[in-house]
């Protein structure tokens, strides 16, 4: 039935090929919101670390100072920044606001996010 | 003398019960012809089992709505010269989200239903009618003329429509489009039918209907109205108006 879950439509969602800034905005939207819910879940293991005492959480914390963690943690600054600011899109054109702008609205978001993206990395490599 | 391109015309073809496979068919070809002329010229003069639908062939009909190199667009005011060039390969394939009922024909019947769900209007009075630039001010006596509606129902939003492609439950652009033109404050019965879970709530605000519809319907602008028009009548529900 169409009306099922399939592997095929799961990877439609995510073919830009001959597709619109709504849709880009729809294929970005799924895959932050993806990776944001995997951070998530990373984050808790993190915290988790607290329960088994501060060397246990120290010794976490100094991989943070890989390169491979910081470009993870400022791909995770990208997706919030850009997943906060087109749930604002959406809920403005969901109610009637912007709709004729609503790709404007998405380049905004991506410009904002990757400034945003730019601001923290100048911050974490410079400090 | 008229410009000369050859071209391949990589046409879909499924008929029932087989795989689906991609026939190529070499063409010489006016570029400023339309895509509909080089999908009939295949049926004219290179096999004849071609299955396409097609009838006005001025935009009026929406019959002939077909994906152009993946892209949902009405055959017939596409001109090939906008969509290929000389020696390229030009890909026609049926419409998404609708059963193949033969090569490029799609069977259409659950969305004419749904538009029939929200008794999606073929006419309308004219100051009713979304008209760009009208030359003169409707007045109340205007009512008597009527218009068609904007839409063709070629479904080619449904097509498009990545929560179309979730779920054939899902309603759609064009009849929530429809149900946006009706009303929900004239026409209160629309409210279940829209209100639910394969209703207007269901959409993602990907915008390609919009995009991809040849007739200016914009049913991504009406779905959002009609999210209004609902919240507005849920509140007066609310508070018993």
């Amino acid at each position: 039935m169409n009306n099922q879950p399939s592997a095929k439509k799961f990877l439609g969602w995510f073919n830009p090929l001959g597709r619109n800034p709504g849709s880009w905005a729809f294929i970005i939207s799924r895959i932050t919101a993806l990776g944001l819910t995997l951070y998530l879940f990373l984050h808790l293991i993190v915290l988790g670390r607290l329960a088994q005492g501060p060397e246990a959480y120290q010794e976490f914390l100094a991989l943070t100072e890989n390169p491979v963690v910081k470009i993870g943690e400022l791909a995770v600054i990208g997706a919030v920044i850009y997943h906060g600011l087109n749930g604002i899109r959406i809920v403005l054109t969901s109610f009637g606001i912007g709709v004729t702008r609503q790709a404007q609205l998405f380049y905004a978001s991506i410009v904002l996010a990757i400034v945003g993206t730019l601001v923290f990395t100048i911050r974490m490599f410079a400090g | 003398m008229s410009e000369k391109w050859t071209i391949t015309l990589r046409t879909y073809r499924q008929k029932e019960g087989e795989a689906p496979r991609y026939d190529d068919f070499t063409l010489d070809v006016d570029p400023d012809e339309y895509v509909l002329d080089a999908v009939e010229r295949v049926w004219a003069f290179h096999d004849r089992s071609l299955c396409f639908r097609h009838a006005c062939h001025h935009s009026t009909c929406g019959a002939c709505g077909m994906r152009v190199n993946g892209v949902e667009k009405l055959t017939c005011i596409t001109i090939l010269r906008d969509v290929t060039q000389n020696g390229a390969t030009l890909k026609v394939e049926p419409l998404r989200n609708f059963p193949v009922v033969s090569d490029l024909a799609v069977d259409m019947g659950d969305f004419y239903k749904k538009n029939e769900m929200v008794d999606a209007r073929a006419v309308l009075p004219v100051i009713e009618a979304e008209i760009e630039h009208p030359s003169s001010a409707w007045n109340p006596n205007d009512a008597q003329y009527i218009r068609l509606s904007d839409c063709l129902e070629c479904g080619m939003c449904i097509s498009a429509c990545p929560v179309a492609a979730t779920t054939s439950e899902y309603l759609g652009p064009a009849p929530l489009a429809a149900a946006q033109d009706r009303g929900i404050r004239r026409n209160p019965e629309l409210l279940n039918i829209v209100d639910s879970e394969d209703g207007l709530w269901r959409c993602h605000s990907a915008f390609e209907c919009t995009a991809v519809c040849p007739s200016f319907v914009d049913p991504g602008r009406r779905i959002m109205d009609l999210r209004k028009q609902v919240i507005g009548a849920k509140l007066g529900q609310l508070f018993g108006k």
